[in-house]
Formats: C-alpha cells, structure tokens, sequence
C-alpha cells in the first residue's frame, strides 16, 4: 500500500476536468446536420432548444437534487417575454434573449426563496403547483397571452443584421447550437467549479452540508435562477426561430417531456441531458404520425423500463459497460 | 334561499368524493413514503369496471360497486408486488417517474379500449332526479354520495381507533422503525392499507362517472386534486384529508360559480400558499 | 473570568410527554476534555443536536465563547466554531475524500458559491484539505469516493470534515462506534493527536477511549445530567454502576 504514488490533487483534479476526445467529437458531431442531414434542420433547431431546457433541469435536479416537476414555467415565461417584445415592434434575437433570461431569471429568484426550502413531497407539490398556477394565469390574460390561439405577430429580425431566419432553417440551426453550445461552456465551468462541488454535496447529503457550515438555501437559489435563466433562453430561442408562442410551453406535458429526456440519458452528467433530448426528439419525430395517446403509451413504458433497468439513464448504463469492460479479465 | 347553499351542498358532495379518491394515498404515503402518483389510474380503473359491467354485461349499479373495489384494490396489489415493493427506498424522483409512467400507460390502455368520450352511465331510478327542500333541490345522487361517504369514514375510523389492526396501522405511520422494532409486520400491513386504498379510490372511480364524469384523462386530472388534498390534508390522517377535501370540493365550487375565470388560480395559489406555511399539511407531523 | 468555551444553561427539551432534556447545565472550559456517557436512550445524541441547533430548545441559553446562539442556525453556529461529527456516518457518499474536505475548507473560506473558477485553480484550499486528510492518514484514498472506503476511513472522515470548519469545540457523537478493533488505532491516534487549542467533547461507549481521553467525565440518564467527575471518580461511584451496565462493555 506505501508503495503506490498518490496523485498531485491539483494535476488529478485538473485531469478529471480535461476535455475528452468523446466531446470533442460529440460537438463535430452536431455539425453534421448542415451537411448530411439539411432537408432536418427545423428538428436539428428543435433539439437544440431541447437540450438548452435539459440543460437547465439538469443543473437544479441531476447536480442539485431538486425534483421540479414544474420547470416548464421558465421556458414559457422566457417565450412569451421574446414573443411579446417581438409583437410589439422590437425584433432583435440577442436583446430579445437578453430580456427573456432577465424575466425568466427574475421569476426563478423569486420563486427560488420558497423552492430552497422544502425537499420531498413539499417540493413536488410547490413545483406542480407553480407551474399550473402559472399555466392558468396564462389563460387567463388571453389579452396578453393570446390565450389558446396563442401570440400572433412575431416576426424576428435577422441576427446581427445578416443572417435570416429562413424556412431551411440553416440560420434556425447556427443560431439555437451556438447558443446551445456557449450556454454549455458556462455550465461545464460551473460544474467545474467550488460552486458545481457544493451542489453536489447538497444532493448528496444536505443536512451535512449545514454541518459544515454551507448556506445550502443560498446555494439552491443561486443555482437555481441561473437555471430559470437557462430555460428562458430555451423559450426564448423556441419563440424566436418558429414565430410562435402557445399555452402549451407553459404546460405540465412541457415539465414532464423535459423530466424524460432527462431521465433518459442519465442526471448529473450535462451530456447525459443533451443525449436524452436528442434520443427523445428524434424517436418523436419518427414516431409523429402515431395517435398522441399511443405514443404516450411507449413513452410511460419507456419510463418503467428506464428506472427499473437502468436508472442512471443511458450515459450512466454505457458508463457501466464501459467499466465492466476494463475490469473483465482478458 | 340564497345560491350559496346550493354551491355549499354541491361543494361537500365534491369533497366527499374527493376523500374517497384522496384517504387511500395519505394513509400509505404517511406509512410508507412511497410517492405513489398512479393512484387515480386504480380510480379509474374502478370507474371503467363499473361502466363495462353495467353497459357490457347488464349488471345493477349497485353490484358494481363492490366489483370496482376489489379489481382496483387487486390491480394494486398485482403492481404492488411486481414494482413498488422494490421502490420504497428510492429516490422521490424515481417514484415519481415510475409511477407518471404507469399513469401514462394506463391512460393510453384506456384510450384504446374505451376509447376518450365520456363514459355514459345509467343510475338506477331512485338515485335520478332530486328532493325538494326549504326551496332548494337537492340532487338525490349527491346526498347518496354524501351519506357513503359519511359510511366509510365512521368504518374506517372505528377500525383505526378500535381494532389492533387499526391500533397497527396507527403505529406504523407514527414511527415505521419502532413499529418493526415491537414485532409488526410493516410490509405486509402496507400491502394491505395499499390495497384498500386504493380499492377506495376504486370506489370513489365508479362514484365520480355520475358526478364529474369519466374519460381517460381521469387518471391525471384527479391525481392533481387528490395531490392537492394529501398535501394540504396531512400525510397519514384521515381527519387532515377530510378537511381538506371539504376546502377543496368547496372552494373549487364556489370558485367556478362565483369567479369562474380565476377559479383554478385561486385554488393552485391557495395550494402552494398552504404548502410553504405548513409543508406537513394542516393535520400534519413534524 | 473567562467564559466557557461552550455552555448550556437551563435547556430544556420534550416532546409530546416525552421529555429528552430536563434542565440541563453543562460548561466546557477551554481545551478541555470532557467525555459525555450513559445509557441508549438518555438523550446524549438530543444534547448535541440541541447545541449545534438541529434542534430548537423549549427553554434555556446555549452560549458559544460566551455568545449566546441559542437562535442561532446550524450553518451560523459552525461559522462561529461549533462542529460536530455522526454517530451513523453522514459523508458525501458520491464525493472523493479530497472533494469532501475540500468542499468543507471552500465553504469556510467562502469560496464555495463562486461558479466561474474552476476547482484546482484554489491551491490553498486543497493544500489545506491535504494536509488535513495526511494527519488522519487518508491521503492514500483521496481520490477514492467516501462510499468505497472501509468503516474505520469513514470514522475519519467524519472527523476530517469536522476538522476543516477549524472549529473552537468539537462535539463527537461515539467516534468509535462500529469500528473495529484493528482499525481503531487510526482513530485513537487522531483524537489524541486534536490540537488542545479545541475544546472537545465526545459521547462514548467505549470505556478505554474515555479513561485514555477524557480529563472530566458526565453522566447522562433519563435526559438529566447526574453526576459529574473524574474518569476514576466515576468508574468508582455506586449510583453510576446502578445505573449503567455497561461498565465492562466496549459499547
């Protein structure tokens, strides 16, 4: 046992940290869509809005261990924020995201001073409860909302003065994956970072995380408004490349879609989100032609097949085989 | 005489019903912790039993009642041993998705066979129409509603308070661990509150096609209330969820009649409004 | 006169019928060690969680250096140099033991919340959670997550993530417990080697722990101190001996 050299912490820390030639190649990969794949740019756009939302559940339930079954409130609030700016004369896509993350990330603070309290049933509850709430106020101010018929008269300026939305969707694609990708840069920091370790430390065990004197109420509603930031982008995004806003990105199929994807490709793990989006999307899309309520059917099977055989999500399975593979004997 | 006591009448026959669909799920969370979301999937499976017994093979309103009991309470136990038994200790978010999966299937299995209009039911003739007093009807259905409701709750509260398997019960929402540690067998008394629960909420499924309807959104739409009152209620009391439901069956009433455009509002907002004052719930430990 | 490094007066504590605390008085000078015994049940564990705030008393003072937090919230309490350790380990099971003390030496340097510094660029704080994990004899598992250690390791992380809020008093809940014997040596080493800047006191079954530790033992039961003195004192007095079996007992 004295034998053996302990890595230097700071060079181990710094090397479990190190790009890996499995991203690298992942992000070449959502290159492909322009070249291989152009007549799918609308659904390579869509999946990366997906990954944006998943991204942003991810940071509070697969890093921070908070179960939000309501996180769709900051997506449709980041929509309906760039749609309205947009019906009202003021099209420009940046500022539009800009304004989007400030009130999707002003209503996540707010909300974040009660959410931070609870954990378990409580939280479910308040987090169900705030996204109906938020769904049927919607409703409600159909003079704002457009209610069901949803906002009319959004119309997006072109990026930076140059690049049009077209119907190809090729400025849709660039747009959504770069933002996709530099929102994921900040993320993976963020894990990285003092901060990324606390969270953990609060999912794995809060009440020690008191005991050692950490202000995990403080930690939660941090990470938890830079998620609602997240997800408005995400909104945001979505209202801008497809000129429309409905009740439905409020709504509880929204939080439970995005609750899937996740699950799917594994929590805590960031690629394991952008995995499930893309799985999710591209299964939906295949599968578009099928009766809502039997696709529903395979996904509530998927669900139980997930949590009962591999409940770390796809990521966490390959994760298994992969380390079951070095171990096996030759 | 005033609406009011028309909406107050209508409110409690609501709340009622809810507390059948409602007193199954508060018990067995108190107990077991088990976040069980499929809980109104047993209701509505209770409603389409009863509805595929009277319109397919003829049977009396009445008969079907006990029917939809038992196939919810053996549907539960079938699930019971096949997948939650194996869940207990795991994480909310793995309760949760599980059991949203199993509400997902069953709604689209519904979907299929029965296909998503409403469910028609034809109540025997006595339990049609309505008795006129003080100026008021009142719908006969309702005050049945009422008087089963009032009939389950004094049974289920003397077998709490009276017998040694309620005395068992009890001891085991209080304290799960000191509850094994003076020699009950916590598994298998959970096995049998999961199932009268949810045979219950069975009851309360074949109860509701005559008051709210039945079609295969039930399972989603009624798990909200029935969240709503476990929640606000308290886990493991049944006198919590009573008052709860009441609150809820009234004020979602008198929300519709009186406001009906912010009705939902004021009910969620009340909710979570609840909920952060008193996460344990009006009747609630801890 | 100098205040007591921690002191409780009057605490009080019940619930429903069932009183946990009676009027409890207890004060540990500075650097003392006072060692904290009785039987299961006597409210040894309730003392603790009353001082470092898991739980509120119905009445009395907690007084930490002489400053009263009996308001005070837990996290409050170990910024102000109150740490505790579990008596069932409570680690970060998925954290590596450098992570772990890590986070405890970030959080009390405040660097915890900040999110656009990567980890190794705080060289002082992982030097310092090194050099803590190197006293207790963990440097060797460092990058080993906290649920693959054995037993005896866990104890010591216990202690280590106390260690790294550099607390004033240190309040061990039966540092020993479930270890066994070959791995305790680690343990007893570690205790004896707590710098007598730190006030420590600790709850023990283990009789040998307490007579080679403790300068000053108290006895618990039924939720009320009942007697106070040294180890010998105790070992000898004929109502401890009624009172408590286990005199013989590793606990």
């Amino acid at each position: 046992m004295t034998g053996a050299t302990i890595a230097e912490p700071r060079e181990y820390l710094q090397a479990q940290m190190r790009w890996r030639w499995g991203e690298i190649a992942f992000w070449l990969a959502t290159l492909l869509p322009f070249v291989i794949t152009p007549d799918y740019l609308l659904l390579a756009s869509q999946i990366a809005i997906a990954g944006l939302f998943v991204l942003s559940l991810d940071l509070i339930l697969g890093f921070a261990g908070i179960v939000s079954l309501g996180h769709a409130a900051y997506f449709g609030i980041g929509a309906y924020t760039a749609g309205l700016l947009s019906k009202w004369g003021w099209g420009e896509p940046l500022s539009g995201l800009l304004l989007a993350a400030c009130a999707a990330g002003a209503f996540g603070y707010l909300t974040s001073f009660i959410i931070s309290r609870f954990r378990h049933l409580p939280l479910i509850m308040i987090t169900l409860g705030i996204g109906l709430l938020l769904q049927e106020a919607a409703n409600s101010a159909s003079w704002l909302t457009g209610g069901f018929d949803g906002l009319q008269g959004i119309h997006t300026w072109p990026i930076a003065g140059r690049f049009r939305f077209d119907l190809y969707g090729y400025a849709a694609y660039a747009y959504a994956l770069t933002v996709l990708f530099v929102i994921f840069l900040g993320a993976r920091l963020l894990i990285h970072s003092p901060f990324g370790l606390a969270l953990r430390g609060i999912r794995d065990n809060s009440l020690r995380m008191r005991a050692i004197g950490a202000p995990t109420h403080a930690h939660i509603r941090t990470i938890f408004t830079i998620a609602a930031m997240f997800a408005g982008i995400a909104g945001a995004i979505l209202a801008q490349t497809t000129e429309t806003v409905s009740l439905e990105v409020l709504g509880f199929q929204r939080s439970a879609d995005v609750l899937v994807m996740l699950i799917l490709g594994g929590t805590g793990r960031l690629y394991g989100g952008l995995l499930g989006a893309i799985v999710y999307m591209v299964a939906r899309d295949q599968f578009s032609g099928l009766n809502p309520q039997y696709w529903y059917f395979w996904i509530g099977l998927l669900l139980i097949a997930v949590v009962v055989i591999v409940p770390n999500g796809l990521l966490g399975g390959l994760s298994l085989l992969t380390r079951r593979a070095r171990a096996a004997p030759p | 005489m005033p609406p009011i006591f028309g909406v107050l009448f209508d409110g409690v026959a609501y709340g009622t019903l809810l507390f059948l669909l409602s007193v199954g799920l508060s018990v067995t969370l108190g107990m077991m912790n088990f976040i069980n979301l499929a809980h109104c999937s047993f209701a509505m499976l209770g409603g389409y039993v009863t509805v595929t017994l009277m319109n397919g093979l003829g049977w009396a309103f009445f008969a079907t009642l006990p029917a939809a009991f038992i196939a919810a309470a053996a549907a539960s136990v079938g699930l019971e041993r096949v997948f939650f038994r194996r869940f207990y200790n795991a994480s909310d978010l793995e309760q949760c998705l599980l059991t949203i999966g199993i509400v997902f299937v069953s709604i689209a299995a519904a979907a299929y066979i029965y296909g998503t209009d409403q469910q028609p039911v034809q109540l025997p003739a006595f339990l049609r129409g309505s008795i006129q007093f003080a100026g008021l009807n009142f719908a006969a259905y309702r005050l049945f509603l009422i008087a089963v409701a009032v009939l389950i709750t004094v049974v289920l509260v003397a077998t709490l308070e009276t017998t040694r398997f309620g005395a068992q019960v009890r001891a085991a929402v209080n304290n799960q661990r000191m509850a094994r540690g003076l020699g009950i067998d916590v598994d298998t008394l959970f096995a049998i509150t999961f199932a009268l629960g949810s045979g219950l909420a069975g009851l309360g499924g074949a109860l509701a096609i005559d008051l709210v309807g039945l079609d295969p959104s039930f399972a989603f739409t009624y798990l909200i209330y029935v969240l709503i009152v476990v929640s606000v209620g308290g886990l493991g009391s049944i006198g919590g969820s009573f008052a709860a439901a009441m609150l809820l069956g009234v004020g979602d009433i008198a929300g519709k009649y009186y406001v009906p455009a912010i009705g939902s509002i004021l009910i969620y907002l009340v909710m979570t409004v609840l909920i952060t004052l008193r996460p344990t719930g009006i009747f609630g430990r801890r | 006169m100098t205040a007591s490094a921690l002191a409780v007066r009057g605490i009080s504590k019940r619930f429903g019928s069932l009183i946990v605390a009676a009027d409890i008085d207890l004060a540990l000078p500075l650097g003392a060690r006072y060692a904290l015994i009785g039987p299961n049940g006597a409210g040894k564990t309730t003392l603790i969680n009353l001082m470092t705030g898991m739980l509120r008393p119905d009445a009395g003072q907690i007084l930490l250096g002489g400053e009263d937090v009996t308001t005070l919230a837990p996290e409050q309490r170990v910024r102000r140099g109150l740490a505790r350790t579990y008596q069932i380990n409570s680690l970060f099971p998925r954290l590596t033991v450098l992570e772990s003390v890590a986070l405890a030496v970030c959080e009390r340097r405040r660097v915890a919340q900040t999110f656009w510094r990567r980890l190794p660029a705080y060289r002082e704080e992982i030097d310092e959670a090194r050099q803590i994990l190197g006293v207790l004899m963990l440097d060797v598992v460092c990058h080993r997550p906290a649920r693959e250690l054995a037993y005896g390791q866990q104890r010591l992380l216990e202690i280590a993530l106390a260690l790294a809020s550099r607390p004033r008093v240190l309040l061990l809940d039966e540092p020993a417990a479930g270890v066994p014997r070959d791995e305790s040596k680690e343990l007893f080493a570690a205790i004896g080697g707590l710098s007598h800047d730190i006030t420590v006191l600790f709850i023990e079954h283990d009789m040998e722990l307490v007579f080679r530790f403790a300068a000053r033992v108290i006895v618990m039961v039924g939720g009320s101190i009942l007697v106070e003195g040294t180890p010998a004192e105790i070992a000898s007095d004929p109502q401890v001996h009624a009172v408590y079996l286990g005199k013989r007992e590793r606990g």
